[in-house]
């Protein structure tokens, strides 16, 4: 077995960014005793929970972290007047002024690269992008200009740049406004990736987005913003944040591994919930959050308990996520798998208008749920 | 000596000419000389090292586009003129010194120097503070020396040592100092990055500026009007500057420019061509420009007009798109060194003994350098060496994969 799984590695790392960054590091200590009451989700016992839509939380995130550090400010296209395409930087214009609430031209390149340079000189920037698909036009700034520079460099020049905005499948919008770029992204090294499912994912993860002294690509998911989620007294303060590379256990089980990112976590949620209803089974769901770097060690600790695994996504099913999950697991896990592991993705076809096609294009409960009953012979 | 508004009446005309009028435009028209020698000293200059005195450029050193022309005298000292001879000379030797390692098969990949275009960096660096920024295309040993580099860590990053400038990990095209941001290697695109080295600086205030290099070759990518765009909307303090050696690798400037006047390409952006080949009227019109922009007037374009005497890279001998003959006027007629070198002496600067004992040091000490560049340890090929710098220390994941899973790099 390869030295992933030993502890003494893991905690040596965990200690150093501790020492190092200790505004951040604060949170990280109290995690363990956070995490476990988040993790319930529930309203009864917890005092203090409030249901904030995932916007609300990439909404606070944004001002709360404005309001930290005058270094940041957030431009891209609408942010400013028009409150955000999608209403994610409401309100901020009026509160932090047009000096860091920056409207931009339709010119992803510029921007994006006039956003990385203003890393370079040592602003905090996150970059709106309307959506990830116009960032294709700006992926030569992301990758060689932010991801590459601080190694070409010797280390000499840091790009401490967010760049954010909805990623993936959205509802009747065709193939050149659908497309998830997670893997893309998640190819690149020297860039980080997260992509947050819930409200508290949303906050906690772009917050350490922002203060993460790398580049950040911060995926998030048109229909997921108006989703509404209980958020914890601890998360609802100013000082939460996720770290990095962590999955979250969602649902705990013994029978399947679920491994999902984004949207696709709540429709794993649900798939199980309906399996342990019809079959009795028990599902564990495990939501990413961090694409880059990768939690295998939870989902290895995971598949040693249930021995199965389904890795569920919405990306294009060649050389994607799921891909890399799959070959992990049977690169770290082979031994302890009782059948091959599985994925659930998109389709590999430009997605279709027409709602019934597009219905067939894209993970849903029911495709989730059939493949994991199929899987376990059920 | 000619007054500012004599100059005036020359240059307006350059832009009212309308193209239907032939005649008129045949005598208005007039491009910037590449005449390295072409401006006038004083009868006598000062004794002292430090004391100003004024020099007058050529009156083919500028053209505008929408701007009123910099001043045509330029107040330099002896100390000055020498320290940029010096500079000229030294880019020229480390330029020299990496031709001559990359033939001995010591420098790999790419690399592209700038013989013959050393004023353009010489004479930006005279007029701008260090408290400025700098950033270039792939062609930037010359900036990243001008900027504060030592020549051993380039030479040193040329040949891919621990003590490079970037430690081994950029190479001859990626060279990153305090207030210079590179040696970009995907043409075209440090120019909206340098509009956000602009943006950082109004953001941040102070007068500061950026000087953002380009060449004729990139002056065609789409990202470059895109910058152009926000800057003017932003009135950023940013001079873009197009170095126009009239070559994109082998394509010249006519067969990839529908408009060759680089410095019109702002089109609602005040453009300004200089006589890249001068250090004096490179120095005049950036002194000029930094002025004009940080005054809260917004980004101009300026072009440099130069000329790059060797191959786009050492791959290419150069010769295939133009002629022997061309580089050969070039070199012996316009050369930006022996142009300084000839006012130097015309104007009493200093004797021609002088100048040969300042080549003979920029030459032994590029020599001294190379051998402390050639002494220098390689990287020590282990993983801790490989893998750092990806993330910034503190701040990197729990391990980075290798090639193999053994090979996995743990934090």
């Amino acid at each position: 077995m390869s030295r992933y799984l030993r502890p003494a590695a893991r905690l040596a790392a965990s200690a150093r960014v501790q020492a190092i960054r200790p505004s951040v590091a604060s949170p990280f200590l109290s995690r363990p005793a956070a995490v476990s009451s988040l993790q319930k989700r529930t309203y009864a016992n917890a005092s203090g929970v409030k249901d904030y839509t995932v916007r609300d939380a990439l909404n606070e995130a944004l001002a709360e972290e404005l309001e930290a550090n005058d270094k940041v400010f957030v431009l891209g296209e609408e942010v400013a007047q028009y409150n955000g395409a999608y209403k994610v930087t409401k309100g901020l214009l009026d509160r932090f002024g047009e000096k860091r609430i920056i409207d931009t031209p339709i010119t992803e390149s510029g921007f994006c690269g006039l956003a990385v340079g203003a890393a370079l000189s040592g602003l905090h920037p996150v970059c709106e992008f309307m959506t990830f698909n116009f960032a294709m036009q700006a992926i030569d700034q992301i990758v060689n200009s932010a991801a590459k520079t601080l190694y070409m460099s010797g280390g000499i020049q840091p790009c401490n740049i967010t760049f954010r905005g909805p990623n993936g499948f959205a509802s009747g919008v065709g193939a050149q406004h659908s497309q998830d770029y997670s893997a893309w992204y998640g190819s690149i090294p020297g860039l980080k990736v997260v992509s947050p499912w819930s409200a508290e994912d949303a906050k906690g993860l772009l917050k350490a987005a922002i203060r993460d002294p790398n580049p950040v690509v911060f995926l998030e998911n048109e229909l997921m913003y108006g989703q509404t989620f209980p958020m914890s007294e601890a998360a609802q303060k100013d000082d939460f944040v996720i770290p990095f590379g962590k999955a979250k256990i969602e649902r705990a089980g013994k029978d399947l591994t679920i491994v999902s990112l984004s949207r696709c976590v709540g429709q794993s949620l649900v798939a199980a919930e309906n399996l342990k209803k019809k079959y009795g089974v028990e599902v564990e769901v495990i939501n990413l959050r961090s694409v880059k770097p990768l939690d295998i060690e939870t989902i290895i600790k995971s598949v040693k308990k249930t021995h199965r695994l389904l890795a569920v996504e919405s990306g294009f099913p060649a050389y994607g996520v799921s891909a890399e999950i799959l070959a992990l697991t049977m690169e770290y896990g082979f031994d302890y798998l009782d059948a091959p592991a599985q994925r659930v993705t998109g389709a590999d076809v430009p997605t279709p208008y027409a709602a019934g096609l597009e219905d067939m294009s894209f993970p849903n409960e029911g495709v989730i749920e059939r493949f994991a009953a199929k899987m376990l012979r059920l | 000596m000619f007054s500012r508004a004599a100059r005036l009446t020359r240059v307006a005309p350059i832009r009212a000419v309308a193209p239907r009028a032939p005649v008129s435009s045949i005598v208005a028209r007039r491009t910037v000389t590449t005449n390295a020698a072409s401006a006038q000293g004083p009868s006598s200059v000062p004794e002292s090292e430090d004391e100003p005195f004024q020099i007058t450029l050529s009156d083919e050193s500028f053209e505008t586009y929408e701007l009123d022309p910099p001043p045509y005298t330029l107040d330099v000292t002896k100390k000055e003129l020498k320290q940029m001879y010096h500079d000229m000379v030294s880019i020229r030797q480390l330029e020299m010194a990496a031709d001559r390692l990359y033939k001995e098969k010591k420098i790999r990949g790419f690399c592209h120097l700038s013989t013959g275009q050393e004023a353009v960096a010489v004479g930006i660096e005279h007029a701008i503070e260090k408290t400025d920024d700098v950033i270039t295309s792939y062609r930037c040993h010359g900036f990243a020396y001008m900027r504060g580099a030592t020549v051993r860590s380039v030479i040193g990053e040329l040949l891919g040592r621990r003590e490079g400038i970037a430690y081994g990990k950029g190479g001859s095209m990626h060279m990153f100092t305090k207030g210079f941001y590179g040696g970009n290697g995907i043409v075209g695109a440090q120019v909206p990055v340098g509009a956000g080295l602009a943006f950082a600086q109004k953001y941040t205030g102070g007068k500061k500026a950026s000087v953002i290099l380009y060449g004729d070759g990139a002056s065609n990518q789409g990202q470059v009007f895109e910058a152009f765009n926000m800057a003017k909307l932003w009135k950023l303090p940013a001079l873009f500057g197009c170095e126009n050696n009239k070559y994109g690798m082998g394509t010249s400037a006519a067969r990839s420019s529908a408009l060759t006047d680089y410095y019109k390409r702002g089109q609602y952006i005040p453009g300004l061509k200089v006589n890249g080949m001068d250090v004096l009227a490179v120095k005049a019109a950036v002194q000029y420009g930094k002025q004009w922009t940080v005054e809260d007037n917004g980004p101009m374009v300026l072009e440099y007009v130069t000329y790059r005497y060797g191959g786009h890279s050492m791959s290419d001998p150069g010769t295939t798109y133009r002629t022997r003959e061309e580089i050969q006027r070039m070199r012996s007629t316009n050369d930006p060194i022996a142009g300084l070198k000839q006012h130097i002496l015309d104007w009493g600067v200093a004797k021609e003994e002088e100048l040969k004992a300042i080549d003979k040091e920029a030459r032994n000490h590029v020599n001294e350098e190379v051998a402390l560049a050639e002494a220098m340890p390689h990287p020590e090929a282990t993983p801790r060496i490989l893998f750092e710098d990806i993330y910034v220390k503190g701040s990197e994941p729990q391990f980075i994969r290798g090639r193999t899973l053994d090979e996995n790099f743990y934090f």
